[in-house]
């Protein structure tokens, strides 16, 4: 499955990564109308260090959604399914990385789908798209 | 509003101090176990005077009578104690009890938790319906309630660990007894690792409850993307203050990582169907009806105002021109939207919502940056318009300091709000309160006054002892005239109103006034049916609506449900069903939610006869305790009409229109004091013919006593002991 990694130990926190999301993926995906929101995320500790806020298509949200809104594609991905949807949050609830993301308007939520758009905007070629087995999904 | 919510203060050096100086008193060993169809079939006892913990079976008779929640604590309660029993005595008990829905995921609003004890305000039971994840975590560590009873002879923490099944009792030297630090810091030292975090939920109080009768309980929740706890609160009647008494600083459970289906209920398949057809409705019509999920239930603040029902300055008056500076426009902007905003998951009503970054400007912890949770309606309303209090900067530093301290801030809101009028009318001054100025919108003297409560000094400490408590004090020192004490100071049976102003609602005169525990909004809360909805025109259908809604609400609490999704937003068609007021397809959803958790058949009717036999018997246990008969039904007049010259004429012209066309005389002529009095006996006298209908409705007597025939037909008269006290009382 197609899974979006970090070096961090590469980064320098510069954000031109969760920059691109903003614009590619919020704006242009999942049509929000606020910039400001990205299914990537980079924390700046301040102190040279920092936490990365991404989705690693672990699946627990496909487990816990009512609705069967949530599946993996061919990809291994996992996508939304946008009619399926109930809005229900339980997926924003239940991601441990908090990777999937509150829509302002409590319309569907939305994450990462490992397009790659950010892994272009890293000038220290920090991130990567990599092809991993996919986890048999976990008991949670 | 942009927050950076990592510069919140964290307490390090606090938790270091807990891990190197705790202590196990004692270590147990049980079977952790998941309910079926809702059950675990087993409770828990635990002594902590002697550290003594017992497994209790829940009984064929138990599920039938009391089905779980608010009526396993009840009989509970029922048998631990004696008519002679008071809150302080060691047999008096905390009930924490989830209910066999509780902690579903599936389905919105089913985490909360019913805490019941003998109240210090109250002296009968008192229930209050928690959220936060120690129900849940209780219940799927393997057991259906939690008896707490006796006294510890030092400050004891009670910890359930559901996934390795041990308990302890631990006591920390010098541990931090404020919710934000304790639970805080309890989290943490009980998590095996910061993923593990979200399995731990603390039970606690904090210094305001040692020193009050008012004091509350928090329950925990670990918010992930803010990365600290927040509280829920059981707030009302003094539960709080029972827990510190008894010496419990905090009962901690770490329960198993949640997922979908722990309750292991009879039929998914309907479950799963009830669940998604209403949190699609929740979806599609929230944003055109209240705007819960965004604001949460602070959006009442303007509506309340609207219609002349916001509480401003103790129940005077109806609105105000600052309302608009604490109302949701405001809350909308202020409260960081960072997660799904449920006190537990799966919740799409998601009212939970949080403040971030709020600098301390008083108080012990002056400088600290907190998250505060909410405000919620209650809190904006009673801490700030009742109080005068319109900057929303000190209405989160009171709501904070409240929640840190363990008071319940209904209650602080309506008895600052009376110590405010009293100071208003001369009855308190500077000497009085001990140099507080306690004038309107004086939120530094409020907040001084809490500090006070929670440092054990002042007139913070009078103050604790509740509306009640203060109208008997301020009477022994000759401090203003008794009656009007009595008609200002909003409190029936010894409990603080909520925050409704009832004057020109009827039915909420007799939801406030009639309950059980006493004048809250969670058992019938119809001024927004009779005064915005417009729903309950004659006095029949208020009668009616006194009887069935309470009921109603009752069974929220035997399960573990929130009351809030069932009717703040509603089916797109509820307003052409035949009873619009009842949301005919909610009570559906409950009961389909119902039959598919335990397997049971019951109907909507089998619904209220559920609660009725929990209603009925509670009523009893008041009649017991010496407290339930009509004359602890009778409001202060406050609640009722216009005390004062001042309000009657804020409201001349309705006063007087109802004069000439509902009591036939012409105001024309007549001065205010006769027009006064001419209202205040109508009034009353309507109140009463209510309160006739409604006992009559309920099947009791006229003097507010179940009657034996009413006993036969719940099936309550197979107890001796509550055929007894009906007996005893002429019932
Ligand atoms: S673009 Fe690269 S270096 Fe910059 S913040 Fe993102 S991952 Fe780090
Ligand atoms: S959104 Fe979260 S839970 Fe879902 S796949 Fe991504 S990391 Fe896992
Ligand atoms: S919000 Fe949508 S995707 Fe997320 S769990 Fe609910 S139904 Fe599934
Ligand atoms: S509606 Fe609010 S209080 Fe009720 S369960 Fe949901 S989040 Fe909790």
């Amino acid at each position: 499955m197609r899974q979006l990694r970090i070096d961090l130990t590469k980064c320098n926190y510069g954000k031109d990564c969760a920059h691109e999301c903003e614009s590619a993926c919020a704006t242009r995906v999942f049509k929000l109308d606020d910039p400001a929101l990205a299914a990537l995320h980079i924390r700046d500790h301040g102190d040279g260090t920092g936490t990365t806020i991404l989705c690693d298509q672990c699946g627990d949200c496909v487990v816990v959604c009512p609705a069967e809104a949530l599946k993996r594609n061919k990809l291994g991905v996992v996508m939304i399914n946008k009619s399926l949807c109930v809005g229900c949050y339980m997926c924003v609830g239940f991601c441990e990385k908090e990777a999937f993301e509150r829509n302002p308007d409590w319309a569907e939520p939305y994450k990462c789908t490992s397009c790659g758009i950010c892994v272009k905007a890293c000038p220290h070629a920090a991130l990567e798209i990599v092809d991993v087995p996919e986890p048999a999904y976990r008991i949670i | 509003m942009d927050i950076d919510f990592t510069l919140r203060t964290e307490y390090h050096a606090e938790l270091e101090r807990v891990r190197a100086s705790r202590k196990v008193l004692k270590e147990l060993t049980f079977t952790p176990s998941l309910p079926e169809r809702g059950y675990n079939g087993r409770t828990l006892h635990v002594d902590v005077g002697t550290l003594a913990v017992a497994e209790k079976p829940v009984t064929a008779q138990m599920k039938d009578v009391f089905v779980g929640g608010r009526g396993f604590g009840l009989w509970y309660l029922w048998n631990a104690v004696k008519p002679t029993t008071r809150w302080n005595d060691p047999e008096n008990e905390i009930i924490i009890s989830p209910g066999p829905v509780s902690g579903i995921t599936q389905y919105s609003g089913t985490g909360k938790s019913l805490v019941v004890s003998l109240s210090p305000q109250t002296g009968i039971p008192i229930d209050s319906n928690v959220g936060g994840y120690f129900g849940p975590f209780l219940k799927f560590s393997g057991f259906d309630a939690l008896e707490l009873q006796g006294k510890a002879e030092d400050e004891v923490i009670l910890f359930i660990d559901g996934q390795k099944g041990v308990m302890r009792f631990e006591r920390i030297e010098g541990c931090p007894e404020d919710s934000h630090v304790l639970a805080e810091v309890l989290t943490a030292l009980y998590a095996e690792d910061d993923a593990d975090r979200v399995n731990v939920s603390v039970v606690s109080s904090g210094a305001a409850a040692r020193n009050s009768l008012i004091g509350m309980l928090n329950f925990s929740w670990f918010d992930q993307r803010r990365g600290c706890i927040r509280l829920k609160q059981a707030g009302r009647g003094g539960i709080g203050t029972v827990f510190r008494d008894k010496k419990i600083l905090a009962v901690v459970c770490r329960g198993p990582r949640i997922k979908p289906d722990l309750n292991h209920v009879a039929d998914k398949e309907v479950l799963a169907q009830t669940a998604i057809k209403y949190h699609m409705e929740i979806r599609n019509n929230d944003p055109h009806q209240c705007m819960m999920r965004r604001n949460g239930t602070a959006h009442i603040v303007e509506i309340m105002d609207a219609y002349d029902l916001l509480p401003v300055h103790n129940f005077q008056y109806g609105s105000h021109p600052d309302t608009n500076r604490i109302d949701s426009a405001y809350w909308q902007q202020r409260c960081t939207q960072r997660t799904s905003d449920g006190c537990w998951y799966g919740c799409s009503m998601a009212c939970a919502k949080g403040a971030d970054g709020l600098v301390l400007k008083t108080g012990p912890y002056k400088g600290h940056m907190v998250t505060v949770d909410g405000p919620e309606y209650e809190n904006a309303a009673g801490l700030g318009s009742n109080c005068g209090v319109f900057d929303p900067d000190y209405l989160l530093e009171l709501n904070f300091y409240c929640d840190t301290y363990g008071i319940c801030t209904i209650t602080w809101g309506t008895l600052c709000a009376f110590v405010m009028e009293c100071y208003q009318r001369g009855i308190l001054n500077l000497e009085r309160t001990g140099g507080l100025e306690l004038t309107w919108g004086n939120a530094e003297a409020d907040l001084e006054m809490m500090h006070q409560l929670a440092r054990g000094e002042g007139f913070g400490l009078i103050a604790g002892q509740g509306v009640h408590g203060m109208k008997r004090i301020f009477a022994e020192r000759g401090w203003g005239d008794p009656a009007l004490l009595q008609d200002i100071g909003m409190e029936v049976k010894g409990l603080e109103y909520s925050q409704y102003m009832s004057k020109e609602s009827l039915a909420q005169q007799g939801g406030y006034a009639l309950t059980n525990k006493g004048p809250q909004h969670d058992e019938a809360w119809l001024i927004f049916m009779d005064m915005v909805n417009k729903q309950l025109p004659t006095f029949e259908d208020k009668a009616e609506a006194l009887y069935y809604f309470p009921l109603f609400r009752t069974w929220f609490g035997l399960n573990g449900f929130c009351k809030l999704p069932w009717n703040d937003v509603v089916p797109s068609d509820n307003g052409t069903t035949s009873e619009p007021a009842k949301v005919p397809e909610h009570v559906q959803n409950y009961v389909d939610v119902f039959n598919a958790t335990t397997g049971m058949k019951i109907d909507k009717d089998e619904l209220i006869h559920q609660s009725a036999k929990v209603y009925n018997f509670q009523r009893v246990f008041n009649i017991r305790m010496g407290k339930g008969l009509r004359q602890h039904d009778v409001p202060p007049y406050r609640s009722v009409g216009p005390v004062s010259r001042e309000e009657y004429e804020s409201r001349a012209e309705r006063y007087d229109k109802q004069m000439r066309e509902e009591i036939g005389v012409d105001p024309e002529g007549k001065s205010l004091e006769e027009k006064m009095a001419i209202t205040r006996e109508f009034r009353m006298n309507r109140y009463f013919k209510l309160m006739d209908s409604v006992y009559q409705r309920r099947g009791w007597t006229p003097d507010g006593v179940p009657t034996q025939a009413r006993l036969k037909e719940l099936g309550l008269d197979v107890f001796p002991e509550v055929v007894e006290v009906v007996k005893a009382h002429g019932g």
